[in-house]
């Protein structure tokens, strides 16, 4: 029980970020109305899928230098979860940007850069799932990771900044000016990212802890 | 006097409009529906957290089974 109370901490910041979400003051702003509350929901979705990728490289680069099997299970774990975030932010982007720019898909930078960041890392799987040998799987794909990484950050974080973007935080304006976010919506936003960060981690680590439960029992049988 | 209301109302109507608030779902909070919202969602959330802490039991016991 000691050990999980970051389990529990994600259970009751989830819980609060769904009450809070829903229940709490927003500012009033014409075009998104009401649904300026997707922020709470959509947002975290990409402020979870960064870390975990970021985690998922960490384990790429121990796995280069140490060679461990481990490192290599903890990297796939940790880009698996950052992929199903991704895919969750697109989707929930795509309907937030029907309602508020017209179009669900409106070739924004912002929305193109996320589209081909996560192509980047669907094909970290197709690599990974073309390779018999698994030594051999694992160092590709370990330096494949690092590179998947270090061109998501471009695609997100800068080419949506240089140009002009319909999505808050593009077009040269820095994340989160007094328009974007005030200090009421903050109450709510930042324990909804640490709490879905929680999550993700939890749900990677119990898939971790299974594949490698999973592969001791199959050495235990031969 | 009709000519001078309409001046009147061609200033003043503009302003009003851009004085009105965004609309939002106040009715929704009034009458108390978004509880129903709020509650359904929690539900689902809870479901998914319970299966969650099965998965982590199970894994947890397999763990133990195998000693890792």
């Amino acid at each position: 029980m000691k050990k999980n109370w970051w389990k529990i901490l994600s259970i009751v910041l989830l819980t609060y970020a769904v009450l809070g979400g829903l229940l709490l003051e927003v500012p009033r702003l014409n075009i998104v109305n009401e649904t300026i509350r997707a922020l709470y929901f959509h947002v975290p979705m990409w402020f979870a899928m960064v870390p975990m990728f970021a985690i998922s490289m960490v384990y790429a680069i121990l796995y280069l230098r140490k060679l461990s099997h481990h490192s290599d299970i903890y990297s796939v774990e940790f880009a698996n979860m950052g992929l199903v975030l991704g895919i969750l932010g697109i989707i929930t982007g795509m309907i937030w940007a029907n309602y508020t720019w017209g179009t669900p898909w409106h070739g924004d930078p912002k929305q193109n850069g996320a589209a081909i960041s996560l192509l980047v890392y669907s094909a970290y799987f197709v690599l990974r799932g073309s390779v018999q040998n698994d030594e051999q799987r694992a160092r590709l794909s370990a330096v494949y990771n690092i590179f998947a990484f270090v061109a998501m950050v471009p695609l997100i974080f800068i080419i949506p900044r240089m140009t002009s973007s319909m999505h808050p935080g593009s077009g040269g304006n820095p994340g989160f000016n007094m328009y974007d976010l005030d200090s009421k919506m903050r109450m709510v936003f930042y324990p909804a990212v640490v709490g879905w960060n929680l999550l993700s981690v939890w749900i990677a680590t119990v898939r971790i802890r299974l594949r490698i439960a999973s592969e001791k029992l199959a050495d235990q049988n031969l | 006097m009709n000519r001078l209301f309409t001046f009147l109302s061609l200033i003043f109507i503009p302003g009003l409009l851009m004085a009105q608030e965004a609309e939002m779902a106040d009715t929704m909070r009034s009458n108390g529906k978004i509880y129903a919202v709020v509650a359904i969602i929690l539900v689902i959330l809870f479901g998914l957290f319970g299966y969650l802490v099965m998965l982590d039991r199970k894994v947890s016991k397999i763990e133990k089974k195998v000693k890792v």
